[in-house]
């Protein structure tokens, strides 16, 4: 358990300094290292637990809030072998996406011009498709890879959360061409810089103008009978950047104001089967005056009038609220105290939106190191496997059993239908088939039936509880141990322990 | 497209051609009342278009808002299936004509709730919980009546095909979420499976040792009941090869194998169409394909359970009367759900209609509401489920059940 005395020193010596200086570790518990360790990374490795309460723990988050001063040679290097991944929306569509579509349609032609014959043999795939499957694959790949593999471990953390609040689908249509660099370049960048840098990219990447429809979203022009309306209002992208991305559902809007944001964001488009790249098309911008929240948007602009709509959401209290709310349950627990969400919206009012300063208000909190957050959360998917395969020192060459596990969980990547993104809270992850299905994965990972994944050996449970476990497991987890026939069986058990789902 | 009549004869002779017509349709009296009671409940997650699904074709302002997506009246290209003379049903829906004609299928149009949010995920919330406006329901209704009628231990009382548990049969009674019945075990057989439940057993995590127990109880009557990797559905059955279908004919097996189901949760997704959702063909069409389908074949392969069984859809609210700019449809308010069961008394739309125009509609531009969700939901729990006054008023807090609303569906 924690040691409430030592971080109500730390928060006293926060609240009159600031940065926390080079701070005496020695009151550092195992347990307390490994939940700080299981919320900012993607779990302990063997070795990491000792290696923290040497640094320190107010050492290691800080440095982790500086990913750039962490080397990452070993990663890097697979991540470069991972060819799409600095690829621009454009050239992705052009060369792996439309190809493909353009060679289903054919083949679907060829289908029904030729309906005496319904069951087409079922083919080996074509360059292009499996192309455009490398779109996911590769992209899935690296991030599994950098969750188990980066030493950079909370900003790939924060990658997976910020993506999930400002979630896309790559299901829908040509989104899944655009998902690459609106990770790479609208969220990677931003997650510990500034908010309203964050929304301003993701308002303009070709995967959310897609995704929530913004692209089409143009003045209304008066019909006239028999004439095709070309474009006109669509409110969809408005309404979840009210709602989901910054004010939150209850933050004080209207439908008027869903209304207003919808005109102000006309004309903020692009080509999405040409070129896809954000473009601001004046003729379609609704250029009479509009009234956001209040505040009064004068006729005749442009693009400002989107800019100024960002400017508002971005300093609002409401989205301060949401932040902080968002990032505590993340962190903290699913049900944060009210005085840590005020305390970590007042940050994100007072440093403008700075997500390196909100994330370590949060961090550094009392309540993050409070007994009642230990073992606190269930770790999703992606945590749990991650968190698996680092625990025992896996070797991963290819991801997609990996991949399918993950769906099988009930959390495919990339894969999140809804723009609401995957719920963060246990009630969501914890449902008979899905506890069965982790059951599952860890006596495949302990025998090795997962491809792509080696075992360099079996590590012993001890290793695993002492290092991971902090040794905090319970008398029955034990005595199912010891009963045990073989080390397989046993590292399943620890793999699939009641300990080992919560972080 | 076929033409209604075409329709009507297909769907008819479907049903005749696996039998299914003589014992569902005239509900032997040895099968009705005496098995369990089941309500399958399926959700249009996205919010379907209920205007385009269930159209209010003799409505000439439907017309007039909906230029490039609107379904042409009955016997035009393309036009709905008529129902009643005012209403039809998409054309993509024919799979569930029969239905409509046995009496079986009863339709409740402008229904939904008090509240007015267009959120999709707030709508999905208050209508999985069944408490509109409130936000601190923990568990969902469905579970709430699980728990309100507690006289039969079965681990299968309640269970959802879907991998994560939906907030509707979320809460403290045991019900179960599986991505399918057949990979429902632990992988090492028998050795495995008891070192997992031990070790769960006594954990003082409350949390995960709860919901392992219900796992453990469930996998034990699975193997002892259920037919496993063999479920082959009614001859002629064909399920749509989709992850809706597949999920529906788990249904339809659990149900078969009498392992105590009650409550069976199934979810369609993909259904908010703000953008070319199209009109007798195009998006909209082939999600409704997908949806009808499925709901037919589940009824046939059911067969004469259905006597027993309420299919029940819902979706969290409607779209916009008016298409919007990009030919689809933005959110909206009132929708249409469907009731399907040997019970139900079919042909027949319920609820009263308020009408398209713009004065008639809610905050002048979506369809109004006029029959409370909730007053289907507990109709269904009371009449069907046969809860008592108490239970009911259990699984519905806050919320005066009064039998004088009941659409009387049943």
């Amino acid at each position: 358990m924690l040691h409430r005395a030592a971080t109500v020193v730390l928060v006293l010596m926060l609240a009159a300094g600031g940065h926390p200086a080079a701070q005496a570790p020695a009151a550092a518990t195992a347990a307390e290292v490994a939940h700080v360790l299981n919320r900012l990374t993607y779990g302990p490795r063997p070795g990491d637990v000792d290696a923290v309460r040497r640094l320190g723990i107010e050492a290691f988050i800080d440095r982790q809030l500086r990913p750039r001063s962490i080397a990452d040679a070993a990663l890097q290097p697979r991540i470069d072998a991972l060819a799409t991944l600095a690829l621009d929306e454009t050239t992705m569509l052009r060369d792996y996406f439309e190809p493909a579509r353009r060679e289903q349609r054919e083949r679907q032609g060829a289908r029904d011009a030729d309906a005496a014959n319904p069951a087409p043999p079922r083919a080996a795939p074509s360059t292009a498709q499996r192309n455009n499957r490398l779109i996911l694959e590769e992209l899935e790949t690296a991030r599994l890879l950098r969750a188990v593999f980066s030493e950079r471990q909370l900003e790939e953390v924060l990658v997976d959360f910020w993506f999930n609040h400002f979630n896309v689908f790559a299901g829908k249509g040509p989104t899944r061409a655009y998902v690459t660099a609106f990770e790479r370049d609208a969220i990677r960048p931003h997650v510990l810089g500034h908010f309203r840098e964050m929304l301003e990219a993701v308002a303009a990447s070709p995967a959310m103008l897609f995704y929530l429809d913004n692209w089409m979203n143009g003045r209304n022009r008066d019909s006239q009978a028999g004439q095709q309306r070309v474009r006109g209002i669509n409110e969809n992208y408005a309404r979840e950047l009210l709602e989901l991305h910054t004010l939150g559902v209850d933050g004080g809007y209207t439908q008027a104001d869903v209304a207003n944001v919808a005109r102000a964001f006309t004309g903020w488009t692009m080509r999405p089967r040409e070129e896809a790249r954000f473009r601001f098309v004046p003729a379609l911008h609704d250029t009479t005056e509009k009234v956001v929240l209040g505040h009064r948007l004068a006729a005749g602009r442009g693009i400002e009038d989107g800019r100024q709509v960002l400017d508002i959401l971005a300093a609002h209290p409401s989205t301060a609220r949401l932040v902080a709310t968002r990032l505590a349950q993340k962190f903290v627990s699913d049900s944060p105290p009210a005085a840590l969400i005020d305390r970590v919206a007042a940050r994100f009012i007072a440093t403008h939106g700075d997500l390196r300063e909100v994330t370590r208000a949060v961090l550094l909190s009392p309540e993050f190191r409070a007994p009642e957050s230990y073992r606190a959360k269930v770790k999703t998917p992606l945590e749990f496997v991650a968190s698996a395969l680092r625990a025992i020192g896996a070797q991963v060459t290819t991801a997609q059993a990996l991949t399918r596990t993950l769906r099988d969980l009930g959390q495919p990547l990339y894969f999140c239908q809804p723009p609401t993104g995957y719920d963060e809270t246990a009630a969501t992850w914890v449902s008979s088939g899905a506890l069965i299905a982790r059951m599952n994965f860890a006596v495949d990972l302990a025998n090795g039936r997962v491809r792509g994944v080696a075992l360099p050996a079996i590590p012993t449970p001890d290793t695993v509880i002492t290092g991971v476990l902090a040794g905090d497991v319970s008398r029955t987890t034990r005595d199912t141990l010891a009963r045990a026939e073989t080390p397989a069986q046993r590292l399943a058990l620890v793999i699939g322990s009641p300990e080992f789902q919560r972080q | 497209m076929p033409t209604r009549r075409v329709v009507l004869k297909s769907g008819a002779m479907a049903l005749l051609s696996v039998g299914l017509a003589p014992s569902f349709l005239t509900r032997t009296a040895h099968a009705a009342g005496t098995r369990r009671k089941l309500l399958i409940a399926i959700f249009q997650r996205g919010a379907v278009d209920g205007l385009n699904m269930v159209v209010p074709y003799g409505e000439s302002e439907y017309y007039g808002a909906r230029p490039s997506i609107a379904i042409p009246r009955p016997g035009r290209d393309g036009g709905a299936l008529d129902l009643d003379g005012f209403f039809g049903l998409h054309p993509a829906m024919s799979p569930l004509l029969p239905l409509w004609h046995h009496g079986h299928l009863a339709i409740v149009h402008a229904a939904g709730s008090h509240d007015t949010t267009r959120s999709h995920f707030d709508a999905q919330d208050y209508m999985e919980s069944a408490t509109p406006g409130v936000k601190s329901t923990r568990d969902g209704w469905l579970n709430r009546y699980l728990q309100a009628a507690d006289d039969e231990r079965s681990p299968l009382r309640g269970v959802a095909l879907t991998r994560q548990m939906p907030r509707t049969l979320q809460g403290q009674a045991p019900a179960l979420a599986i991505g399918s019945v057949k990979g429902f075990d632990v992988h090492g057989g028998g050795p495995a499976r008891e070192s997992f439940e031990s070790a769960y057993a006594d954990a003082a995590d409350r949390v995960l040792n709860g919901t392992a127990r219900e796992a453990f109880e469930a996998m034990r009557t699975l193997r002892q009941r259920a037919p496993g990797r063999g479920y082959r559905p009614a001859p002629g059955v064909e399920y749509p090869r989709t992850l809706f279908g597949a999920a529906l004919q788990e249904i339809a097996s659990l149900a078969k194998a009498d392992v105590g189901l009650e409550v069976a949760f199934a979810e369609s997704t993909n259904w908010d169409h703000h953008v070319n959702q199209g009109g007798a063909t195009g998006l909209l069409a082939g999600r409704l394909t997908d949806f009808s389908r499925g709901i037919a074949a589940l009824a046939t392969d059911l067969g004469d359970r259905m006597a027993d069984t309420v299919i029940l859809t819902m979706s969290e609210f409607g779209r916009a009367v008016r298409e919007n700019g990009s030919r689809g449809t933005d959110h909206g308010h009132g929708n249409a759900m469907l009731v399907i069961g040997g019970g139900v008394k079919g042909r027949a739309i319920y609820g009263d209609w308020p009408g398209l125009a713009p004065e008639q509609r809610f905050e002048s531009r979506d369809l109004a509401v006029t029959t409370d969700f909730r007053d289907v939901f507990a109709e269904i729990v009371t009449k069907h489920l046969g809860a008592s006054a108490a239970s009911a008023a259990r699984v519905f807090p806050n919320f005066d059940i009064n039998r004088a609303r009941f659409r009387r569906l049943l």
